[in-house]
């Protein structure tokens, strides 16, 4: 008999995520976002010291043997739905979910408890636009040392350390600063990509990378659909906050039908992205039925996230265009979150086969 | 712990005693109704002496499983689902104790089945625009007009019925509402043909029909409060079912898929899929909104749900038809028939892309739905209203 799919929040996930969101609202605006966007330093390292080493976060998914919280996906989905309301520029899906994830596979017990504390960073070195199952790039191995240029890397240039997937089928840890990681310019300059290029850099094996790769990304594609739901979400109150109050032909314009209706439809929109997200979070959290809820979950918040943000930018009229208004920050996001992890067409695909829903 | 009359242990001893005393397999159908209904196991939220036992409506479910597992009878909800779903809460609420007493055993139990006579040819969406009148003559109402969509008219011995009583207030303020005997002179019932070739609906013509005061529900005038009982009740009944996956309509399409690789093309693959999605996600946010109900934390995703649910039927029956190809082009028969249920499942391919049709429009349209979202839920200014202090009969119709 497998476990009743809860699709609610527990009192201690609505206890985290009240904690979350009240440092995000005190130490994470979004003109703040904007500025550390354009600068040198496009992470906002004090924000992720104050969510790791002083909340404890980054070790969610990490047993407490670790050094991590031994909690769940569960919560972690609830930090980022909170990271996705405030589009914080933190590296907390690709280091306290992917990375972590991939080295909970390896049973890397020393780099898990440094991950754990939050003190170091850690990036799985695949492309961020890689679905689960999809091949990509690897380096080469050479007696210890690894070689290879690897592009799309997310968060690379705030790691400390880098998990990196080369030809021999093993996964390897390569100290960031023994690789040259060169910043690319990024659509979502809160989740900014990086080239990593290894010269030989000294690497440690620490298992098989298939399946480590293989179970990072699956539980990056599951719990990005609850940061998705975050920003809709986000975008929906504040577009209807902003109509309320935005007056034309002497009227509110929320008061407008033609505007009520996508309004509405957009809120029907989360609400189901929101049990999606749960049921995926769940069945990460519980090892049952997982591909179908990650591929379903995944299938459906891109296209909602990036409607809800398009939405938002639209509604907000000539504003909604402006670098000063935070909307954009949003639909950048959004857009990169459509591609991050699979496409949506590529979760369908991976449904089809599990659903036994064969192409022609 | 002891045992309480109404919390699940209690319920279940209760159950067993009804079927001890009452064997399913010896007992006459309607017997056992009435006696289930007699030992409060009917609702088990409703009242004592009123078919329940005023326990909370969450412990239905181990009545309902104890009588399951024991074959007993069940009351056909499906086939007396105006009367269960609209037509008792609104008694339960307004109507008199004389009332509850005389209408919800027979409601129950199917002996009476109900109607519901709400909208007419120039008042849909706009309900309270109804133009039925009703006089009063001494201690009876004398009504005169016309309804229509009237499900089960031809089938039901008693109708809920508002009509408008002051012509010289505004539209909601004049509204009274009835029961009215199916069976009076004056009540005509005329089959309503669909684009499905079927009749389930009715047109229903009042004529002189005269209604004692006694089966009036609610006070004089006050009608329009009365009836949002009834609708918020139907809206509630509407896509509140626990569905498996593929539970849905999406199940005939996606196993038609599997059984006939012929049919498949690339385009229909990638619509199948975007749809399969849909509903997994539209069947998850209604486990979510029954969970949330179960913890005492109704959402408000209720308001969606048939909206969601509506959209989907639409889409997922008519690309089952471009599936079938030739055979879409089919139809299973257009003889005009007069079913008692809207039988989806059991139907062909043509009939669920037709049917599905008045999903946005019955119990409320889609776009009337998204204004209640719209207002109520996002908390959205109205649209500015010129009929609000204008007397009924100064209306322009």
């Amino acid at each position: 008999m497998s476990t009743p799919t809860d699709l609610l929040y527990s009192e201690e996930e609505e206890a985290v995520r009240a904690a979350v969101r009240d440092l995000l609202t005190d130490h994470c605006d979004a003109a703040g976002v904007i500025k550390r966007g354009e600068s040198d330093a496009p992470h906002d390292l004090s924000l992720w010291k104050s969510l790791t080493e002083g909340m404890g976060l980054a070790g969610l998914l990490i047993p407490e043997e670790y050094g991590g919280q031994g909690a769940g996906h569960r919560e972690a989905a609830v930090v980022l739905e909170e990271l996705g309301r405030a589009v914080a520029p933190v590296p907390y899906l690709t280091s306290a979910v992917v990375a972590t994830e991939a080295l909970l596979a390896c049973d890397a017990a020393d780099l898990l408890a440094e991950l754990a504390g939050g003190r170091r960073i850690g990036v799985l070195a695949v492309g961020l636009h890689t679905a689960p199952g999809a091949g990509h790039t690897t380096a080469r191995i050479d007696d210890g040392a690894l070689r290879g240029e690897l592009t799309g890397i997310a968060d690379a240039v705030a790691a400390d350390v880098l998990l990196v997937p080369a030809d021999d089928g093993g996964l390897y840890a390569v100290e960031a600063g023994a690789a040259t990681v060169t910043p690319q310019v990024s659509l979502d300059l809160t989740r900014p990509l990086a080239t990593v290029v290894l010269d030989g850099a000294p690497a440690r094996r620490l298992g098989d990378a298939a399946p480590a790769v293989r179970r990072a990304l699956r539980a990056g594609a599951g719990l990005l659909v609850s940061e998705q739901l975050g920003l809709a979400d986000w975008t929906l109150t504040e577009t209807v906050r902003y109509l309320k109050e935005r007056k034309q032909f002497n009227r509110p314009v929320g008061g407008f039908q033609a505007l009520k209706h996508r309004l509405a439809h957009l809120w029907l929109e989360v609400a189901h992205l929101r049990a999606a997200a749960r049921n995926a979070a769940d069945a990460l959290a519980k090892g049952q039925d997982t591909d179908v809820a990650v591929a379903v979950a995944q299938a459906y918040a891109a296209p909602v996230a990036v409607h809800a943000a398009e939405e938002a930018l639209q509604l907000h009229g000539g504003i909604g265009m402006t670098w000063e208004h935070p909307v954009h920050l949003y639909l950048k996001r959004a857009k990169a979150d459509s591609i991050a992890y699979g496409t949506a067409g590529a979760h369908r695909e991976a449904l089809a086969a599990l659903v036994d829903l064969q192409a022609p | 712990m002891t045992e309480s009359r109404t919390d699940a242990a209690g319920l279940r001893r209760r159950t067993r005693e009804l079927l001890a005393a009452h064997p399913p397999a010896t007992t006459d159908r309607l017997d056992f109704l009435r006696a289930r209904f007699d030992a409060g196991l009917a609702w088990v939220h409703y009242p004592e002496g009123l078919g329940g036992l005023g326990a909370p409506r969450s412990l239905q479910a181990v009545v309902d499983a104890e009588l399951a597992v024991a074959g007993a009878p069940d009351n056909d909800p499906r086939r007396i689902g105006i009367g269960l779903g609209m037509a008792a809460p609104t008694i339960l609420q307004y109507g008199t104790e004389e009332q509850k007493r005389r209408f919800l055993r027979p409601l129950w139990t199917g002996e009476e089945v109900w109607c519901q006579l709400f909208s007419e040819p120039g008042a849909g969406s706009d309900l309270a625009a109804l133009g039925t009148r009703a006089v009063r003559e001494g201690e009876e109402w004398v009504v005169n007009g016309q309804k229509v969509w009237t499900s089960s008219a031809h089938l039901a011995r008693w109708a809920i019925l508002i009509a408008r009583t002051d012509p010289d207030v505004p539209k909601h303020r004049g509204i009274t509402y009835f029961v009215c005997d199916m069976t009076d002179p004056g009540v005509e019932v005329r089959p309503l043909r669909q684009i499905t070739g079927e009749a389930e609906f009715n047109e229903v013509f009042l004529t002189g029909v005269r209604i004692p005061d006694t089966r009036r529900l609610g006070e004089v005038g006050d009608g329009w409060r009365v009836a949002q009982t009834t609708l918020n009740n139907e809206r509630v009944a509407i896509g509140g079912a626990r569905l498996p996956r593929e539970g849905g309509m999406i199940g005939p399409v996606a196993e038609t898929w599997r059984a006939r690789p012929e049919l498949r093309t690339h385009d229909l693959h990638q619509r199948l899929l975007t749809l399969w999605v849909e509903a997994e996600v539209a069947r998850l946010t209604g486990e979510r909104l029954r969970q949330q109900l179960v913890a005492g934390q109704p959402g408000p995703e209720g308001a969606g749900m048939k909206l969601a649910f509506a959209r989907l039927n639409q889409e997922i029956s008519g690309l089952e038809v471009e599936l079938l190809g030739a055979e879409g082009l089919l139809y299973g028969d257009w003889t005009m028939r007069r079913p008692e249920l809207v039988d989806f499942t059991g139907r062909d391919a043509g009939y669920r892309y037709l049917r599905a049709k008045g999903n946005s429009i019955e119990g409320g349209t889609s776009e009337i739905l998204l204004n209640i979202v719209a207002e109520r839920v996002l908390g959205l200014p109205a649209e500015p209203r010129t009929d609000k202090d204008v007397a009924w009969k100064d209306l322009a119709r």
